[in-house]
């Protein structure tokens, strides 16, 4: 008869409870952490960063769990999202990739406006690296030098024709008056590792995937692309400095697929403005070169997605999309 | 050197601590059953423990995300040998001799050979790390894409001995796997390809495992289906101290390709983007064209186990060095738990050594610890092992069927694969109706990618001159072998055929 007590009692404190925890939406399984680029990359090491901050705080009942896809600069992960219409537990690490493979390749009829804003968790920067061994290298002049003297030859790496960096690389080849050999590689640890090995001559690295090999003295940075200097290159011009009218940020973002229910996005949206704001977060943006000042979610967020979009229209109009993709 | 054997002592006696000792012992149990269940490889494993480790300090964390890798890599030869469906992608090598030494009735033998062959990867692979991580990682960025091309000429070369006398169907075969590799996004353009039309589900590509668990696990089950008619397979399973011994005695059979696929295994592990994959089906390749009794492989020979079970466990500490000196993961695995690191306030890179030595030399320490204590649990549960074979097939196929199916699903996540792998095992099953060798298949699909993406990348640098593969000297050394290799079965045939001519 205990049993039964009990039983009764705990199916009623169930009935009365159930409805108060359906009030919140929280995720039922665990989330698909979609990362649009590969390991050791910014991207991948912000997720893995982010996702281990959400378990360490216990800020969701289910796991997250990265996903790299980074196949087509970032087409294969916006495949997915695109293919995940109207699912609650799938979200996309983005880059600026978010905005130019869907430009490029406009046969995939990605429309990155109709994805879920969930918020902007950073602006990152991008210096131009050569490796420490190119003691004839010191500066932007000398690298333009050597660079215009090697008729085309000069091997830049990068992570895939149509990702931000080989706009970057086409902005310079347009501003500086000379031509490369843009290699792409899987993704930014690996295009890092080729330039400590010599196998490619420069590189437009973010901060955080050259950030140990600076630290170790294996590669240096000549010339950021800021509108200023940002910590820790306090020592390192800026371009608009050396005259040269480049300034380009990365984006970091979060956004769900199309069609997120509406209680869905707003329970990401806290969870990612709790981390936005928690000091591991804070610290790591320091340390890695981030500029995380301001959160931006939601409508915020999906205008300036917007403004970033058209920016790149215009950007890849400048350059050239041949320049890009060089077919 | 004795710097190295003080700091690798105090990295023992860290390891022996009664809590690093508990999480050793924890991770390799867990690793073994992780790595037994299809679709459930070391990859879900490390990223489904991750966040429990965060209750403990950082250096038992990574030793018990260490042990669980190791333990998983040995735990997939189990689900090869006893079921013959490959339980992670590393194990697949593993199949081709540890299922028909199973159907012979010498499932323990192949058990045992697995795991003193893990062990034997294991212990000499945590040696090179020891004593020669820095001047490795250093070697490691001298490959460049034309290296990386080279070296999977010389993954392709063992391979063209692996499907027997018959050199134009193993051909044939490599060529099919290279096509279904490149489905999908084209690397280097990002355009999709071979997708049917625009068949969306195609633009991911055809997953390993999906070729992989329909190949063997469900051709497999057709084919014994076929043979054995359902009625019970073998089945005594006999287990005693004396057949222990008796296996213990067999080591000296495969201990030198355990060594060489030691030392293959943990090389090709520390090179970024390789893995343990290639590493385990280089190492059974190289085995099978260098054995005496080359035509036994395949049916059951020992050395077929040890090779590539050697080889995987010696990657899986391969692959640590790139994430530990480069910060870079050396396999998918690792860069899981590469993730971990960072969020224990770890910067993997080439300050880790001098900036965090209790970290780096107490993983080191438990590399040596886990590896015993591997070889030991796995011994000990052979017995538990091969209970399962002796259920009679009828029972035995439903519950393959089913471990096939729920393994596609779990791992990709989607209806199509798992039809897609459905078909796959009807394909494979008909290939080896027709005596085609489905294993360079298998290889090629793996390869296949990265073969490409660094031939491609060599191309672009060198403003499209293939001369550039043989100037740099690491790769044509590769080539070279390669070369070699090719030709070494047919030269030996040919000597073979003359022998028997003067003797006629």
């Amino acid at each position: 008869m205990k049993i039964w007590k009990t039983l009764t009692m705990t199916a009623a404190a169930l009935a009365i409870t159930a409805p108060a925890a359906m009030a919140e939406w929280q995720p039922r399984k665990p989330v698909e952490f979609i990362i649009m680029a590969g390991t050791g990359g910014g991207a991948d090491q912000i997720a893995r960063l982010l996702q281990g901050l959400i378990q360490k705080k216990g800020l969701s009942p289910r796991p997250f769990i990265p996903i790299n896809k980074p196949g087509g600069s970032g087409a294969e992960a916006l495949s997915y999202i695109k293919g995940k219409e109207g699912d609650n537990h799938t979200l996309l690490v983005a880059l600026n990739s978010f905005y130019t493979t869907p430009i490029i390749q406009d046969e995939l009829e990605i429309d990155v406006t109709s994805f879920a804003p969930i918020g902007r968790m950073a602006m990152d920067t991008f210096l131009l690296w050569v490796n420490t061994d190119r003691d004839d290298i010191t500066d932007l002049d000398s690298y333009v030098a050597t660079v215009q003297g090697s008729d085309g030859t000069w091997k830049v790496g990068g992570t895939g024709s149509g990702q931000e960096d080989s706009i970057l690389t086409a902005m310079m080849e347009k501003e500086l008056g000379y031509n490369v050999t843009y290699i792409p590689f899987p993704g930014g640890g690996t295009v890092a590792k080729n330039l400590v090995g010599n196998q490619i001559d420069s590189t437009v690295n973010n901060p955080s995937e050259q950030m140990e090999f600076w630290r170790a003295g294996n590669s240096k940075p000549l010339v950021q692309f800021n509108g200023e200097r940002t910590a820790p290159f306090e020592d390192v011009p800026t371009a608009k400095e050396l005259g040269v009218d480049i300034e380009y940020y990365m984006q970091r973002s979060i956004s769900g697929p199309a069609g997120m229910d509406p209680e869905a996005v707003a329970w990401y949206q806290n969870l990612f403005e709790e981390l936005f704001n928690s000091q591991e977060w804070q610290d790591y943006c320091e340390s890695d070169g981030l500029t995380c000042s301001e959160w931006i979610s939601g409508d915020e967020l999906a205008e300036f997605h917007n403004a970033q979009l058209q920016r790149h229209v215009e950007l890849i109009e400048t350059v050239g999309a041949d320049a890009i993709t060089s077919k | 050197m004795d710097s190295i054997i003080s700091l690798l002592g105090a990295g023992l006696l860290q390891s022996f601590e009664p809590l690093n000792l508990m999480m050793i012992f924890l991770g390799c149990f867990a690793g073994l059953f992780i790595g037994a269940m299809p679709g459930l490889g070391s990859v879900n494993g490390v990223a489904i423990l991750l966040p429990v480790t965060f209750l403990v300090p950082p250096t038992a964390a990574i030793i018990f995300l260490a042990a669980l890798y190791y333990g998983a890599m040995y735990g997939g030869a189990v689900s090869s040998i006893t079921l013959g469906i490959p339980g992670a992608s590393t194990a697949v090598a593993t199949v081709f001799d540890g299922r028909p030494m199973a159907q012979s009735g010498r499932a323990d033998q192949a058990l045992m050979a697995a795991a003193i062959a893990s062990f034997i990867g294991g212990t000499i692979s945590v040696i090179l790390f020891t004593g020669f991580a820095p001047p490795l990682a250093a070697f490691a960025l001298k490959f460049g894409p034309q290296e990386e091309f080279a070296l999977m000429l010389l993954a392709f070369a063992t391979f063209i001995g692996l499907g027997g006398d018959d050199i134009p169907k193993t051909i044939f075969s490599i060529l099919v796997g290279l096509v279904l590799a490149a489905v999908g996004f084209d690397i280097i353009s990002g355009q999709p390809r071979l997708i049917f039309g625009g068949l969306v589900e195609f633009q991911r590509g055809i997953p390993f495992l999906v070729l992989a668990i329909g190949i063997y696990g469900i051709g497999e089950m057709i084919w014994t289906l076929e043979h054995t008619k359902g009625k019970i397979q073998m089945h005594k399973v006999e287990v005693g101290f004396k057949k222990i011994i008796n296996n213990l005695a067999q080591v000296k059979k495969y201990l030198p390709v355990s060594t060489v696929g030691s030392v293959l295994g943990f090389f090709v592990g520390t090179l970024p983007a390789a893995g343990a994959t290639p590493a385990s089906l280089m190492s059974y390749g190289l085995a099978k064209t260098f054995s005496k009794d080359g035509d036994t492989f395949g049916k059951g020979n020992v050395a077929g186990v040890a090779a590539p079970e050697a080889a995987n466990n010696a990657a899986s500490t391969g692959s640590m060095l790139p994430m530990i000196t480069l910060g870079i993961p050396g396999s998918p695995t690792t860069a899981i738990l590469l993730g971990g690191m960072i969020i224990w306030g770890l910067r993997p890179g080439p300050l880790l050594f001098t900036e965090s030595p209790d970290f780096v030399w107490g993983l080191i320490g438990s590399m040596y610890v886990a590896n015993f204590m591997t070889v030991v649990l796995n011994i000990a549960l052979i017995p538990v092992f091969i209970r399962v074979l002796a259920m009679p097939f009828s029972v035995l196929a439903p519950i393959i069927f089913i471990l096939c199916v729920v393994g596609v699903f779990a791992t990709t996540d989607r209806m199509f694969d798992t039809y897609l792998m459905l078909g796959l095992g009807i394909a494979g099953y008909l290939l080896r109706k027709l005596n085609y060798p489905v294993a360079p298949a298998v290889l090629a699909i793996v390869l296949g990618p990265l073969t490409e993406r660094s031939m491609r990348q060599s191309l672009i640098s060198s403003q499209g001159d293939p001369m550039t593969f043989l100037e740099r000297p690491i790769s044509l050394v590769c080539i070279l072998i390669a070369v070699g290799l090719v030709s070494y079965p047919m030269i030996s045939k040919m000597i073979k055929k003359r022998k028997a001519e003067k003797a006629a």
